[in-house]
């Protein structure tokens, strides 16, 4: 690890002539060591997207090549297009995003309603209320998909969107991550609020929620990527196909249009790029958020 | 005091006016399924037909019924991935803890997998897995098979292809999850074991392993968890028989298939409510084994 040897380096200053040149030996030895197998892992891991887009970018023809063509040639954009005639895709983008808008929204709102109070207010209860929400997260949810389905069906709301986001409206591990994030903002800023005459609503929308942004982020990005990610619960849930999401609708494409596989591929590279993108913008967002939250 | 009296019963009712909504929808969608599972597990719920107390049938049916049996060998099979994926997630986060050039991008990269859907990673392997995809013309150019084989029909190699899939979804999460694990172990700890005189391997072996400990019992536990309760990837590879002839068929995608396409509720209960206790049993078994083993918790 070059941390340890740069830090034993410094910690002896009166060896540091002799020891510098042996660490750049070090140095490149081991970079010739790592960069390879780092560059073969980046295979690994995206491999098998790369090899579906040249599939998706290849004419009908060459798509059964063999060997395979990694590169195609020609490339055509033909599949991308013809996707969007042979299925309803831009039905099927428009429900995913309302999808998830939706249950990215009402995530925000009920997790941070229901964190902060866990957090900062008190009240008989609180712990109880706390501990009950705590030991729900050792329990396994193999039976729970069957009981909210029917729940579900009681409820009216079978093939509606708002049947689809509703179980998942507000997540456990989310009021956690906030009420973490509510913790730790310093009782100063409620006190000024509260001296200027601010009513217990304001101090939490105005003041206490963005004063947790990096945490909102965390959730949003989280739920983005569940909502958006979501298969098979729609599936279930709608039993309309054209009100499926992406995720749902290529599954089931999966099956019933397996013949013409680069329409499949097309649609699949389609339905990764907005959360690759988000990912990409949000990286590091996204990678803090997530270890914190396995840390917090 | 009957003034801050008065300040307290308003802020507790803010509080619970705050709280009634979240705790609703937790009510009805998370505890209440946990009730309701139970007594469920004991009917012939059907919604089609009138709904009857069955007593032990179901578990009965379930101890006698071949594909159940399969299901569950599976998930329990379905373990094995547990330890591949923890050591692999481990070394790739030694490997990006480095200070390289283009190290984050490398951390990007292996992160893609995790944010994708787990449906187009199981179509994108779907296809590497193809009689003409790119796995079997490597496996024929390293000279490792001489004729292609088709891994997604044959029935020793399906499940071990999902698995597969598995892993490469999983390894990024918990690549990040170990390299945040790895930054918060104190340098000096290596650095003074390497003053005397510790190489490289002997340090990652008795420091960094150890330190790493907490972490990969938690990743551990969490994988265990997930692995038992695997559906995406089979679902959307092999379908709801768990093809082919039910060899990749698992418990959750069992109990799907028992509730949504037989509409036998009941019965699916019952085996979520089976499988709940196989998690339960396992959690505890691992926290039980983790203390005995005496591990001091690192923080």
């Amino acid at each position: 690890m070059s941390e340890t040897s740069t830090a034993v380096t410094a910690s002896a200053p009166a060896a540091r002539g002799y020891r510098s040149k042996k660490t750049s030996a070090r140095k490149v030895l081991q970079a010739v060591i790592v960069y390879p197998l780092l560059l073969l892992a980046t295979c690994l891991t995206l491999g098998p997207f790369l090899w579906l887009l040249s599939t998706a970018l290849k004419n009908g023809d060459n798509v059964y090549a063999y060997p395979p063509q990694f590169i195609p040639n020609p490339i055509t954009f033909q599949n991308f297009i013809d996707v969007f005639n042979i299925m309803p895709l831009w039905h099927y983008i428009g429900n995913t995003v309302y999808m998830t808008v939706m249950g990215v929204g009402l995530n925000l709102l009920l997790c941070t309603m229901t964190a902060y109070p866990l957090a900062r207010l008190r009240f008989p209860g609180r712990n109880i209320i706390f501990f009950a929400m705590v030991s729900t997260m050792i329990l396994p949810n193999a039976a729970g998909m069957i009981v909210n389905f029917l729940t579900i069906k009681w409820l009216g709301l079978y093939n509606s969107m708002f049947g689809v986001v509703l179980p998942s409206a507000i997540s456990i591990f989310n009021v956690f991550l906030l009420r973490q994030a509510f913790i730790t903002v310093p009782k100063d800023m409620e006190h000024s609020g509260r001296i200027d005459g601010a009513g217990e609503f304001r101090i939490f929308a105005q003041i206490m929620v963005p004063m947790i942004r990096p945490a909102i982020a965390t959730v949003v990005i989280f739920d983005f990527m569940a909502f958006w990610n979501s298969m098979i619960w729609p599936m279930i849930i709608l039993d309309d196909r054209a009100s499926y999401p992406l995720a749902s609708a290529l599954s089931s494409l999966n099956s019933t249009l397996a013949y013409n596989f680069p329409y499949i591929a097309a649609g699949v590279i389609i339905s990764v790029i907005p959360i690759i993108t988000i990912f990409l913008i949000m990286q590091k967002q996204f990678i803090n958020g997530m270890v914190g939250a396995v840390k917090g | 005091m009957v003034f801050s009296n008065k300040l307290l019963r308003r802020e507790a009712a803010f509080a619970y006016m705050m709280l009634i909504p979240g705790i609703v929808l937790l009510l009805v969608f998370t505890f209440y399924p946990v009730i309701r599972g139970l007594p469920l597990a004991f009917t012939d719920y059907s919604v089609i037909d009138t709904t009857h107390w069955v007593g032990w049938k179901n578990f009965k049916r379930a101890f006698s019924d071949p594909t159940f049996g399969l299901a569950l060998k599976h998930s329990l099979l379905y373990v094995v991935v547990v330890p591949v994926l923890q050591i692999i997630s481990i070394l790739m986060a030694i490997l990006v803890n480095n200070k390289l050039r283009f190290v984050s991008f490398f951390r990007i990269a292996y992160f893609v997998p995790v944010v994708t859907s787990m449906v187009a990673a199981a179509i994108a392997w779907k296809w590497v897995y193809e009689e003409q995809g790119i796995l079997n013309y490597f496996l024929m150019k390293l000279h490792i098979i001489s004729e292609p084989v088709v891994f997604m029909v044959e029935t020793k190699l399906a499940l071990v292809g999902v698995m597969i899939v598995t892993v490469w979804k999983g390894m990024g999460y918990y690549m990040m999850i170990y390299l945040a694990g790895l930054q918060s172990i104190p340098s000096e700890m290596q650095e003074a074991a390497r003053i005397d005189g510790a190489n490289r391997w002997r340090v990652i072996w008795h420091i960094t392993i150890p330190l790493l400990m907490p972490f990969v019992l938690l990743c551990s536990l969490m994988s265990v968890m997930g692995a038992i309760q695997v559906f995406d990837e089979v679902f959307v590879m092999h379908g709801q028989l768990g093809d082919p002839a039910y060899s990749t068929i698992t418990t959750s995608v069992y109990s799907y298939k028992v509730a949504f396409a037989d509409f036998e509720f009941g019965y699916a209960a019952t085996i979520g409510l089976l499988v709940s206790f196989i998690i339960m049993a396992i959690s505890i078994l691992m926290f039980r084994y983790t203390r005995k083993g005496g591990l001091t918790y690192y923080e």
